[in-house]
């Protein structure tokens, strides 16, 4: 199959044009000792039905159909109302470049609009970005804007951060010379305010935490703010599961300066990690260090209102190697659909859709609590993950699930060695009284053997 | 279209719902947040109906140009058609509906598909090893830069400096910054190609890379570059390329066979993924050997038609991101490369350079063209013939507008000042390639008779010229209720 | 238009002495180049500037500009009104959109400086 659209004819007549007699002649550019002198070895050309044969058959290997499934760590499985697929379909939304030309873009610059006062709404903060690449490369780049913002080199960053976003503020940070320094965490799940305390001086430029943490525990946001600030650090939020900002108190009302998370949950299938959406907001005496593509209001020649990106003179296609970030393609078809999703939901939609994931969650530890063998791990509250430790290895009692068709919780151990035979549980709406019934009556039935 | 479509918080009212969940099945525990800071409601959350939500989101659409409907000529990003067929397979449910974190035999069509990308990649380029694990080019470039720099540390022979043309694109210099080193700059010559008596000049043993673009941004062939790799390699250093402009070299030329080190690839460039009005893309990183121990983890492995994850990489830069990359993107680039097919592929190449050249053909002598080494896929003009009468390589844009047409690039690359940088692809007819050369003709005549339609230009749009200006001394960045 | 008794520089700056005292800004040529300043980054009081040393940054909408020191010399004064009014650097770049104030430390490098003839051939020998 190819997807060229020049006849023979048309071929010839441009050739002539040209004043050559072949293609090849094109390319008397590049050397001999570099051309190719065979086609490539990849495998010869479907057609669209073998094509659709031949992902159907990889995508098949694929063994989540039919299996109840209760992982979350910072993946989440929430229901995606119709119109989100049918709308972020369009190909005026699929196929369009970055709005670069405003007047032929206002669609899109629109929508990042709307997505921008959404986020700034949900986070109680000025202003938000029109999205970054992920959660993580998010929580990255927050970090590097507090050294920015600080001149300060060390970061105080809580161990109940989603592990692969740890990994990854190490990967960003490691080449330009500041210090990470980690937090634990107490009893309640939450992290240690008093160890917090003590390590916190005047060279700290953040405290990085993340609430609802990786444990699915709510933190203590005013507290911890409240101690950043005393030192003139700056407070940085992560939020995995925004989906809890339909309930909770946002971290902008709570002493905030920057919030940023994964968008995921509003919209996203699970896609095996991507494409997700990362988020980034701050209060607006921080702009000038803040990363990534923003769009702003404006009036067009004849008065009308109109969007277009602006403070580009932040990013790496002006100011080069002082830029914010080198981030250049962000997620906007994933903020499409995050803000279609948002929209749907509304007001009323979404902080419903949230408070079923809190109640779910509370019935299902509640009842899984009541078998032998198990017990809740952590004493705070929660939002729609929770920690359970196993009398048993993890490993077996996961297996067993599987042999019932159940995808059990995350693997605390491998990140977290002290948390022996742990598991993170996720629920949300999309899980029924009856699967968590059924979850407790397996497990009840496992651990009895 | 005649309604002007406000903003969703405008159309928004009490009352108005576009969702419903089924009802509670489980107790109402309401003293569970008794000690946590709650919110009672989400204040100015929009409130609309189904309808409004279809109606509001087709409506913005139909303000949007796009590449279902027409020429989109912009240099270096390389918009190609995107087939339908793609967006259908990254839909099977057994790809959306995989969470990260099962276990491995739940996945393993999922792994296949990475593996099955990473080689078929790895023949193309000539590269030794893939990751497909950065989520855009400049993410890729980012990884590129720490992959030298651990390899560098590694050896005990840390440096300082990454040399860039001035030609090159701003997300080279601001990738380097951000790992930590010093951006020097190597000029181009009267080809515009790199200066290799300039670059042996400023090439030290400090030199840790040279970030070349091949072709560069100007379409040009690098055709020096395996004495450029050879010099670099002779100091020690290594090769970066910028691999944006790939779709000149499919089928012809590997980047592996330069002597680069390190190369990524823009899968929403190249590999026809859509842009989706800026994203989300891919940028896949290949390396040769001796880079290979410092992949980010994790790698992907086959034993025995098995496939599985391997962390166990102590050399490793570590992750850029959670997870393994933005696979629905792969799962689109590797259907692509499938359908394609070697000839294909090849074919690919040979019509993108045909497609330009004949532009460049066409146009020539009607605009200025600063550089006249022969180009491959993209050609360079700036306004300077324009200029004469006051009219700028912006006025020309905006004009193309109303005549149906995407602008072309205009702010890089930085040694041609004005340019218009054209990069048609191979997916457009010659029709479409006829209207864009007949659209800039006219532009051009008019330029000289009557330049002021240019300069008011565009007028059928939404909207036009936008006061860009305000939007930057006074940005207003999301809407806010009115004062009562 | 452009002051005879100021310099100039090749990156298109103005320097005006008073005994030991300069006052600095950018010129007709440069502020017409950026287009519309949308924001000026300055240094703060006290700084002590190198010759040639940057110490400052211009952004139009599409573009962003280093200002360099013409002298070496301490920063006295920063024109503040550049804070809620940059578009006075385009309307009056040789007055009211002066940059800063410093205190000369060697009044030798002034003999880099180009004047007013020198730099008016300058600008000429730039149209391409």
């Amino acid at each position: 199959m190819n997807y060229i659209s020049l006849s023979d004819k048309d071929k010839k007549e441009m050739l002539d044009k040209i004043g050559i007699s072949t293609v090849d002649e094109l390319f008397n550019s590049v050397p001999e000792n570099i051309k190719l002198k065979r086609l490539l070895d990849v495998p010869a050309a479907l057609s669209e039905p073998e094509l659709v044969d031949k992902l159907k058959e990889i995508s098949g290997k694929n063994k989540n159909a039919g299996l109840l499934s209760f992982l979350g760590a910072g993946a989440y499985q929430h229901y995606i109302p119709v119109v989100v697929d049918y709308l972020s379909s369009r190909g005026e939304f699929v196929s369009p470049y970055t709005p670069y030309q405003p007047e032929v873009s206002q669609g899109t610059l629109q929508v990042i609009f709307e997505f921008q006062t959404l986020i700034c709404q949900l986070t109680g903060m000025d202003i938000a970005n029109a999205s970054l690449y992920d959660g993580a490369s998010g929580a990255a780049e927050a970090v590097l804007m507090a050294n920015r913002l600080t001149r300060k080199e060390k970061i105080l960053v809580a161990s109940t951060i989603h592990p692969q976003y740890r990994q990854v503020i190490q990967t960003y940070t490691r080449n330009l010379g500041l210090s990470i320094e980690e937090i634990d965490f107490v009893n309640s799940g939450k992290i240690n305010t008093e160890q917090l305390s003590k390590k916190i001086d005047e060279e700290t430029a953040a405290v990085v935490c993340q609430s609802p943490n990786f444990f699915g525990i709510i933190e203590d946001i005013q507290t911890i703010s409240d101690i950043a600030h005393k030192k003139n650090a700056l407070s940085v939020y992560v939020v995995t599961e925004p989906l809890s900002l339909g309930i909770l108190e946002p971290p902008g009302k709570l002493g905030a300066d920057i919030v940023t998370g994964e968008a995921q949950a509003f919209g996203m299938p699970l896609s095996f990690g991507g494409p997700y959406l990362g988020f980034m907001a701050c209060s607006k005496k921080y702009l000038r260090q803040f990363p990534g593509r923003i769009a702003g209001q404006t009036k067009d020649v004849d008065g009308k209102q109109g969007y277009v990106l602006t403070l580009s003179t932040r990013e790496q296609h002006i100011r080069r190697e002082r830029a914010t970030s080198n981030i250049c393609t962000n997620q906007a078809l994933c903020l499409l659909r995050a803000t279609i999703f948002l929209e749907t939901l509304g007001k009323c939609g979404l902080r419903d859709m949230a408070t079923h994931n809190l109640y779910k969650a509370d019935y299902a530890r509640q009842k899984i609590n009541e078998v032998k063998g198990i017990e809740s791990r952590f004493s705070g509250t929660s939002f729609n993950e929770f920690v359970l430790s196993f009398n048993k290895p993890w490993v077996e009692i996961e297996s067993s699930l599987r042999e019932k068709l159940i995808i059990g919780g995350y693997n605390l151990q491998k990140d977290y060695p002290g948390l022996k035979n742990c598991a993170l549980f996720c629920v949300t709406e999309m899980h029924k009284k009856e699967d968590i019934d059924k979850l407790a009556e397996i497990l009840d039935e496992i651990l009895r053997q | 279209m005649m309604i002007r479509e406000p903003l969703i918080f405008d159309i928004s009212g009490t009352g108005k719902k576009a969702f419903s969940l089924p009802e509670l099945d489980v107790p109402e525990r309401k003293d569970l947040l008794k000690d946590i800071p709650s919110r009672k409601e989400i204040k100015d959350f929009p409130q609309v109906s189904e309808i409004e939500i279809v109606r509001h989101f087709t409506r913005l659409s139909k303000t949007n140009y796009c590449i279902d409907e027409g020429f989109y000529p912009l240099g270096s990003c390389t918009m190609k058609y995107n087939p339908k067929v793609n967006e259908k397979v990254a839909a099977l449910d057994g790809f959306t509906s995989s969470h990260p974190y099962a276990a491995l035999d739940v996945n393993q069509g999922n792994l296949e598909v990475l593996k099955t990308t990473e080689k078929l990649l790895q023949e193309i380029t000539g590269m030794d090893a893939f990751t497909l694990q950065p989520s855009a080019g400049a993410q890729g470039e980012l990884v590129g830069m720490m992959l030298i720099r651990a390899c560098l540390k590694d050896r005990g022979d840390p440096r300082k400096i990454v040399l860039i043309p001035d030609s090159a694109h701003g997300t080279n210099p601001s990738s380097a910054h951000i790992c930590g080193y010093q951006v020097q700059e190597v000029k181009s010559n009267e080809s515009g190609t790199v200066d290799v008596d300039d670059l042996v000049k400023v090439l030290s043993e400090e030199v840790a890379a040279v970030m070349i673009t091949n072709p560069n941004t100007l379409g040009v062939f690098e055709n020096d570059i395996k004495k450029i790799t050879d010099i670099v390699h002779a100091k020690g250093g290594f090769v970066y390329m910028d691999g944006a402009n790939m779709n000149a070299l499919l089928g012809i030329c590997r980047p592996g066979d330069m002597g680069v080190d390190v190369i990524h690839l823009n899968l929403h460039k190249t590999f026809s993924t859509p842009h989706g009005g800026g994203g989300p893309g891919s940028g896949p990183v290949g390396v040769k050997k001796n880079l290979e121990p410092f992949l980010p983890v994790p790698l992907i492995e086959q034993n025995e038609g098995i496939y599985s994850f391997n962390y166990e990489r102590p050399k490793s830069i570590g992750r850029v991101r959670a997870f393994y990359g933005n696979f629905l993107v792969v799962v689109k680039a590797l259907a692509y490369i499938l359908s394609l097919g070697p000839e294909g592929l090849k074919e690919v190449s040979e019509i993108a350079v045909l497609n330009a050249n004949y532009i460049r053909k066409k146009l020539e002598g009607i605009y200025h063209l600063k550089y006249i080494t022969p180009a491959l896929h993209e050609c360079v003009f700036s306004d300077k013939f324009q200029k004469e009468y006051g009219v700028q390589n912006l006025d020309i844009a905006k004009r193309l507008i109303d005549l149906d047409i995407h602008p072309p690039t205009m702010s890089f690359p930085l040694i041609v000042h004005g340019a218009l940088m054209i990069e048609p692809t191979e997916t457009e007819s010659k029709r479409d390639l006829d209207l864009f050369i007949n659209a800039m003709k006219q532009i051009a005549a008019e330029a000289r008779e009557n330049p002021e339609i240019l300069k008011s230009a565009p007028k059928k749009s939404y909207v036009r010229r936008l006061d860009e200006t305000s939007a930057a001394r006074n940005p207003i960045l999301r809407w806010q209720p009115a004062q009562e | 238009m452009y002051p005879d008794n100021y310099y100039y520089t090749k990156d298109h700056e103005w320097i005006r002495i008073e005994g030991n005292k300069a006052t600095v800004g950018i010129t007709d040529f440069a502020q017409k180049q950026m287009g519309d300043v949308v924001y000026v980054e300055l240094p703060e009081i006290g700084t002590k500037l190198k010759f040639h040393q940057s110490f400052g940054v211009i952004e139009s909408v599409k573009a962003v500009s280093d200002i360099y020191a013409p002298v070496s010399g301490e920063v006295m004064e920063v024109n503040e009104d550049l804070n809620d009014a940059p578009e006075i650097l385009n309307e009056d770049p040789h007055k009211k959109g002066w940059v800063i104030k410093l205190n000369i430390e060697d009044k030798s490098e002034l003999e880099e400086l180009m004047s007013l003839s020198d730099y008016e051939k300058f600008l000429e020998g730039l149209e391409d």
